[in-house]
């Protein structure tokens, strides 16, 4: 019998929100499963809720279940108590359509958004069925693959997975499915895994860990190299150069229970060139790929149609930037198909005056809050991380925000970034208080919430050779805060664990020997660590001791120019003299245009692939400064594809 | 403004979901369906749905009930006279498992669901945990042992305190149906109406009372029917012309 469910229902009457574990979501595909059909179960590694929203899951999910020769299931991290339902009746780890075992899937794919999950990811190999280290895998077992942004540093998790997609993975899933198909037609003989993972590793895009010698003296890194001459010195993220090619979702799941995100989410464009320094996402997904407005307007008509749903995300990481972005939130609004009850919201709003009237038009009724993310505290600080915000844009936009309604506004900062003084700490409270005070000329009792996150430097940016700040350092930058802001009624401070940002700053930046802290961490009952209640520093310090490896030396260390870095042998196409020159910049306080509306500087990220801009327009939006505190003035050519105005799908 | 009352399932894997889970599946159904609505005032404009007695999470339902207002004069469905035409698109906007079985207009100042229901009657298998079969004779002679009894005190769990009451006028029939068959082999199925006046009493709570020291387990517990009981008559808020309502579930079906 394939399906588990006569195990698995027993146990759900033992366990908070069962319906975690149910499948049954509307969008959800039957696989048909067969000899010929690579088996995909496509694994998000963490609870059901934070999981199943994740629209780069579900893209693959269709594309796969698309195929002629691949068949795809989903599985989330089961919550603690099911996991201990689990192992007390020893239920494996299953998919949520047809309930069978992980383990007799072909391919077991991760999805990594997060660093902290990574202990996640090993409980959920062990509760397949499947040994945590790739090197005692047996032919029988499936291949584990990783994608997502945190595989742009795949060293912490290269003794546990076999095989890392780097980059974009609408395409490459095909490819991987080719040779995946043809391994299982050949039965999966002794030999044959290391066979297949030679193979993968000469698809474009895919690094495997095990095809690499490591060498190093004393704590330094010396070289990652290729063991064969087939296999890439580096590998570079695949890109699609054209976000329209690819609808999808067509079908996004709709879940029976609650979930974050829980609406209906069109992603708009992909990629950021406004160059914020701190910001991994933007670096690693450049250039920017818009939507053409045409599709976006169809997706967001049958997708409220289909799922029912009366609120729908404009998804990207900076939505305001997307060209005509109040055309096509006014023709959703006023959508007579739409009958005036859909809500429309942007993530991550721009901050200035004109991205506020947008909202307005979207939030006609349910105006409680607006959120945006200045980040540093002054005007310095912002020009050292490159987010080129001036004070009158925010006011403006907290003005705009309070005078057309809203009663509460949320801030988000960073703390501990380079260069940082207390002056530039103190200015986040400065700018939370003239905000609070900006509101009290429009409304009695402003509430304006100031939340900060301890900084965690990334691979692949600008700030990848910079010192963290210690627990003690964050913690004396609170404090700091707190006493600056105890004395205003509508200013509240929330700050984020500092505890939580070293052990993600040792996953973050790590190398092949921080692999050996995960398993110890995972060993020791440390799943589910971007959950405070779950989460516990000292597990991830005694662990790092007992491996001889230094906090100092992975985390509060500046890192010099000559460093072999982990990560080095992965490119995001960013030539290392751009990512320098940026940290060089940084420390000057000199920022950087968006390449977008003035000319290239060349980063890599275009010119490597013969990819450029896709976007609608090649004038920056409307609205003042746009938040980059700039002279914008046009005359410039531009490196930009131009969109004539209506494109339908292009085809694939 | 229009009150509309549904009669629906909840049968299969969708049981685990939770009440508040159902009302957002119907909520999701009625826009796709497109059925115009009527909308509550203020910040956060609601539908107006209405759900009854709530249904434990893990329990099947032939006989789930609310009642919807849907706004006057708007375009689309005629409740009045399409109702299988209704049914059917609800059906298919809904997951699988949940299923529109009937529908009709209440009368203007009809009572609330909540104010009328008085009794449920249910279905469920008694096993015990691992210590071999239950013997129906057994707990046919406990069955009527306790309807013969004037009291029935149990402690319950009430929003976290234990709570000790007679419940006995609570236990308005109770039998033995005889073995469950597969998978609940040893198992034995139960059929009871419970009253759900002043506070429901749940089949787990019964069984409770009945198993010598707790030794009892419920499994699949499964709502048969709601009764409104006025003036010695006894009805159902909608009957369901379509499922046959007292089978017991056949073992294909639970195995899905
Ligand atoms: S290559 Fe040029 S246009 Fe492309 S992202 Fe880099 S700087 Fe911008």
């Amino acid at each position: 019998m394939t399906s588990l469910w006569p195990r698995i229902e027993p146990l759900l009457a033992r366990v908070h929100k069962p319906a975690r574990y149910i499948g049954c979501e509307d969008g959800a595909s039957v696989p048909a499963h067969g000899p010929g059909r690579a088996a995909w179960l496509l694994v998000y590694p963490d609870s059901y809720e934070v999981g199943l929203p994740n629209q780069g899951l579900q893209i693959l999910y269709e594309l796969l279940n698309e195929r002629g020769d691949a068949v795809a299931e989903r599985s989330y991290a089961p919550w603690t108590d099911m996991e201990a339902e689990m192992r007390r009746a020893g239920v494996p780890l299953f998919s949520l359509e047809t309930h069978r075992r992980a383990g007799s899937f072909d391919v077991l794919a991760f999805n990594l958004s997060a660093e902290l999950v990574y202990t996640n990811l090993l409980n959920c190999i062990d509760l397949a069925g499947v040994d945590v280290h790739a090197d005692r895998r047996r032919p029988e077992d499936p291949l584990v693959v990783a994608g997502g942004h945190c595989t742009f540093n795949p060293e912490p998790l290269a003794d546990f997975v076999d095989a890392f997609v780097i980059g974009d993975g609408e395409e490459v899933v095909g490819e991987i499915t080719e040779v995946v198909a043809a391994w299982k037609r050949s039965g999966r003989t002794e030999g044959s895994r290391r066979r297949v993972l030679r193979e993968l590793a000469t698809v474009a895009g895919v690094y495997v860990p095990s095809l690499y010698d490591v060498s190093y003296d004393g704590p330094r890194l010396v070289a990652v190299t290729p063991r064969y001459p087939d296999v890439p010195a580096v590998v570079e993220k695949r890109t699609i150069a054209d976000l329209g090619a690819w609808p999808y979702p067509r079908r996004q799941l709709v879940p029976l229970t609650e979930v974050v995100h829980d609406r209906l989410n069109v992603e708009i464009f992909r990629g950021c060139t406004r160059g914020c320094r701190f910001c991994q996402a933007g670096m690693i997904t450049r250039p920017v790929r818009e939507r053409p407005a045409s599709q976006v307007r169809e997706m967001v008509r049958s997708g409220l149609d289909r799922t029912g749903y009366d609120e729908v995300s404009l998804t990207s990481l900076s939505s305001a930037d997307f060209s005509g972005i109040d055309e096509v939130v006014s023709g959703i609004i006023n959508d007579p198909a739409c009958s005036g009850q859909v809500s429309v919201s942007l993530p991550s709003l721009r901050v200035d005056a004109f991205t506020v009237g947008v909202a307005a038009e979207i939030q006609k009724v349910r105006r409680t809050g607006l959120t945006f993310a200045p980040e540093g505290g002054t005007w310095r600080m912002r020009q050292v991380i490159n987010k080129l915000i001036r004070e009158e844009d925010l006011y403006g936009a907290v003005e705009a925000a309070f005078s057309q309604g809203w009663h509460r506004v949320k801030l988000y900062f960073l703390t501990g970034l380079p260069t940082e003084t207390e002056e530039d700490t103190l200015g986040i409270a400065e700018l939370a208080r003239n905000c609070a005070a900006v509101g009290r000329r429009h409304v009695r009792a402003p509430s304006v919430t100031a939340s900060v996150g301890g900084f965690v430097p990334k691979p692949q940016t600008p700030f990848q050779w910079f010192r963290q700040d210690t627990v003690e350092e964050l913690r004396a930058k609170v404090r700091l805060l707190r006493d600056a802001t105890r004395r205003d009624p509508g200013v509240q401070l929330r700050w984020h664990d500092p505890r939580a940002s070293v052990a993600e700053g040792i996953a973050s930046r790590g190398d092949r020997r921080v692999g050996a802290v995960i398993e110890e961490v995972w060993r020791r009952g440390g799943t589910f660590q971007e959950w405070s209640e779950h989460f516990d520093l000292s597990r991830w310090t005694s662990a790092m001791d007992a491996h001889g490896l230094s906090l100092d030396w992975y985390v509060h260390r500046e890192r010099p120019q000559d460093e072999v870095l982990p990560w080095d042998h992965v490119s995001a196409g960013l030539h290392r003299d751009f990512l320098w020159q940026e940290w060089r910049d940084a420390l000057a306080a000199a920022g950087t245009p968006d390449c977008r509306w003035t000319p290239c500087y060349d980063c890599g990220a275009c010119t490597g692939y013969g990819i450029e801009h896709v976007v609608g327009s090649p004038l920056p939006p409307a609205g003042g400064s746009q938040g980059t505190g700039q002279d914008l003035g046009g005359g410039m050519s531009v490196p930009v594809e131009l969109r004539p105005s209506a494109v339908g799908a292009a085809s694939r | 403004m229009t009150r509309v009352r549904l009669r629906f399932t909840k049968l299969g894997k969708v049981r685990w979901t939770s009440h508040r889970d159902v009302a957002r599946m119907w909520e999701r159904a009625f826009r796709r369906v497109q059925l115009p609505l009527a909308y509550s005032e203020g910040f956060t404009p609601r539908p107006k749905v209405s759900f009854g007695l709530a249904l434990p999470t893990g329990h099947e339902s032939l006989a789930e009930y609310l009642d919807v207002e849907v706004a006057d004069g708007a375009s689309g469905v005629d409740v009045g006279s399409d109702v299988p035409v209704l049914l059917g698109r609800l059906s298919d906007a809904l997951p699988d498992g949940v299923d529109a079985v009937a529908a009709a207009v209440l009368p203007a100042g009809a009572a609330s669901l909540q104010e009328e229901v008085t009794s449920c009657t249910w279905q469920w298998v008694a096993v015990t945990a691992g210590r071999g079969p239950v013997d129906p004779g057994a707990l046919a002679v406990s069955c009527e042992q306790l309807l013969a009894g004037s009291t029935l005190v149990l402690t319950r769990h009430r929003k976290g305190r234990e709570v000790t009451e007679d419940v006995r006028e609570a236990v308005l029939d109770l039998r033995v149906l005889g073995p469950a068959g597969l998978p609940y082999a040893g198992g034995v199925r139960l059929q009871a109406e419970l009253a759900c006046r002043p506070r429901s009493l749940r089949p787990a709570e019964l069984l409770a009372g009945l198993g010598a020291g707790g030794a009892l387990q419920e499994r699949d517990p499964r709502r048969l029917h709601q009764w409104i009981s006025r003036d010695g008559a006894r009805w159902e808020p909608l009957e369901a012309p379509r499922v046959a309502t007292d089978a017991p579930p056949a073992p294909s079906e639970r195995a899905s």
